[in-house]
């Protein structure tokens, strides 16, 4: 019981950083039916940012560990969604009225630029992140300890999904998203500058994923350039699980992903742990293709 | 003249849809647009929302080129469009969609007495607000694409095919609606198929074939007009 609680709430953890990646693929993939291959480079911007800022601000001596993880925060996700608006603009726009495997090719060439300029630029060693920034202490619940860093990383994710479902869902740059999603023809005939929204989309998705990488720098001390891969593929498979281009689908696709993969690994065996989550891509592209929450028929990319 | 396209050209890739039309629209009109499937109706609207570019010619709207504007702000000049097929954003609820319609407005006020009117005109759709407009049965489908481009208080209104895949008691529902708009003040263009039903409600109407305009007249001389009742009237009854 105590490895089964302990597993789920690690799934849970690692799950919010799926889903908080899958999240950029599946607005992305809606508006513009574009899997963005960058998008896991993103992510891995976010990480190494995080950690320069962390080492040549010294935010740790003016604010407690939770002022700087705030702040910090809030820094990547600004920084990455510059990046990712910046990336829509120079690889995808020109390429609008191309065909869609145009831009499938500027998205796949985007990914290696990153990886490569994070290569070049931070070197292609593991990075470490200062592990004293977040108390590692752990939290007794019942009769466990449970890491208090995976509980504030599952929560963190958790209210930035909330966060993000309430923005699409209530306010009207949300409709319009939504609307774009559905039928940009339409949408402009309603007065909506389908290229802001696409921009503002390119912004919200990087902002997460930048969270996301951060987050991993945190919980598990260290980076490497080639990270976004292995994260990028996983959370793309849980976008396809909840159902590519629904937004609640991400979040519930990630969160589950997480879940059945540290489950696989404790009770199955932990070298088949990325088996077991492409197993499931697989699966659900056999079972349902348009994924647990998704109406839409799937297209080939 | 409220609206006024002059040798209007449309590309779409090498392939030119439109080979020059002038169309005339007089504030107040009802102008039908009518002609066989690929004459070139849909993208003649098309190109005055600005969702296809005149690759020649110029559209003039209250007196302002309006051809070169992107699609977006075409709606703010007062330019509504009804698209072929509805398109409502089928996810969304009616009142999103109704909402969306008003998406240009930062008026609250006028929002509110727009809604009341269209829930007058359509009371159905204020019945069925909450639900998702891709539930909606077709002919309320089409109510709330004219609701909601109604929402945008347009002073044009470019209507097309609002009668197709309707039952004959809910293509004279819309009709009648489309009146009581007019009525109200509205200029409306009339993209129809159903051209009898078309010609019978507007004042004057163009025919369209292969992207050229062949003939423009009153409507009630159109529909006496024995080419115009053989080739879409179905010939003399």
């Amino acid at each position: 019981m105590e490895l089964f609680i302990q597993q789920l709430t690690n799934g849970l953890a690692v799950g919010g950083i799926y889903a908080l990646i899958a999240l950029g693929y599946t607005m992305v993939y809606g508006v513009l039916k574009l899997i963005n291959f960058a998008h896991g480079d993103l992510f891995t911007i976010g990480a190494y940012l995080g950690l320069t800022l962390l080492t040549t601000l010294g935010l740790t001596n003016y604010l407690g560990p939770f002022g700087v993880v705030i702040v910090l925060a809030l820094m990547v996700m600004g920084l990455v969604a510059i990046v990712g608006a910046a990336l829509e603009r120079v690889a995808y726009r020109p390429l609008r009225q191309s065909h869609r495997l145009s831009a499938v090719v500027s998205a796949l060439g985007a990914s290696i630029f990153f990886q490569n300029a994070v290569m070049l630029i931070y070197g292609a060693r593991y990075k470490v992140y200062p592990h004293d920034i977040l108390p590692r202490t752990a939290i007794h619940i019942f009769g466990l300890d449970i890491p208090l860093i995976r509980l504030l990383m599952l929560l963190t994710s958790i209210v930035m999904m909330i966060g993000l479902y309430l923005f699409i869902q209530r306010t009207k740059i949300g409709t319009a998203i939504r609307a774009a999603a559905i039928d940009q023809g339409a949408a402009k005939l309603m007065g909506i500058n389908v290229d802001r929204v696409i921009m503002i989309v390119f912004l919200i998705g990087p902002a997460l994923g930048g969270a996301a990488g951060l987050m991993v720098g945190l919980y598990y001390g260290q980076i490497n350039f080639t990270m976004g891969w292995l994260y990028g593929l996983k959370a793309f498979t849980a976008a396809i699980l909840g159902g590519i281009g629904n937004i609640p689908g991400a979040m519930v696709g990630g969160l589950l992903l997480g879940v059945i993969e540290a489950m696989g690994a404790a009770y199955i065996s932990i070298a088949w742990k990325d088996a077991i989550a492409f197993c499931v891509l697989i699966i659900i592209l056999i079972v349902r293709p348009t994924g647990l929450l998704g109406e839409r028929v799937a297209e080939k990319i | 003249m409220i609206l006024n396209v002059e040798n209007l050209h449309v590309k779409y890739g090498n392939v030119e849809a439109l080979h020059g039309i002038d169309i005339h629209v007089q504030e107040g009109e009802i102008v039908t647009i009518l002609g066989a499937n690929g004459a070139g109706k849909s993208t003649t609207l098309m190109a005055i929302s600005g969702l296809v570019k005149a690759s020649q010619g110029k559209i003039e709207f209250e007196g302002e080129a309006v051809h070169k504007l992107p699609a977006h702000t075409i709606v703010t000049r007062g330019i509504a469009q009804v698209p072929e097929g509805r398109r409502v954003f089928s996810t969304l609820t009616v009142q999103e969609n109704l909402n969306l319609g008003a998406y240009t407005s930062n008026d609250p006020d006028r929002n509110r007495k727009n809604l009341k009117w269209i829930f007058d005109l359509f009371p159905r759709l204020e019945e069925r607000s909450g639900q998702l407009a891709g539930t909606l049965s077709g002919g309320e489908q089409q109510m709330l694409a004219i609701a909601r481009a109604l929402m945008a208080t347009p002073k044009i209104l470019l209507l097309d095919e609002p009668s197709l895949g309707l039952a004959p008691i809910l293509v004279k529902a819309i009709f009648d609606t489309i009146r009581e708009i007019n009525q109200a003040g509205l200029t409306v263009v009339l993209v129809e198929q159903n051209a009898r039903a078309a010609l019978k409600l507007a004042h004057r109407g163009y025919v369209m074939e292969v992207g050229n305009i062949v003939l423009e007249d009153a409507a009630a001389n159109l529909l006496s007009n024995p080419e115009v009742q053989n080739a879409y009237l179905g010939g003399t009854h």
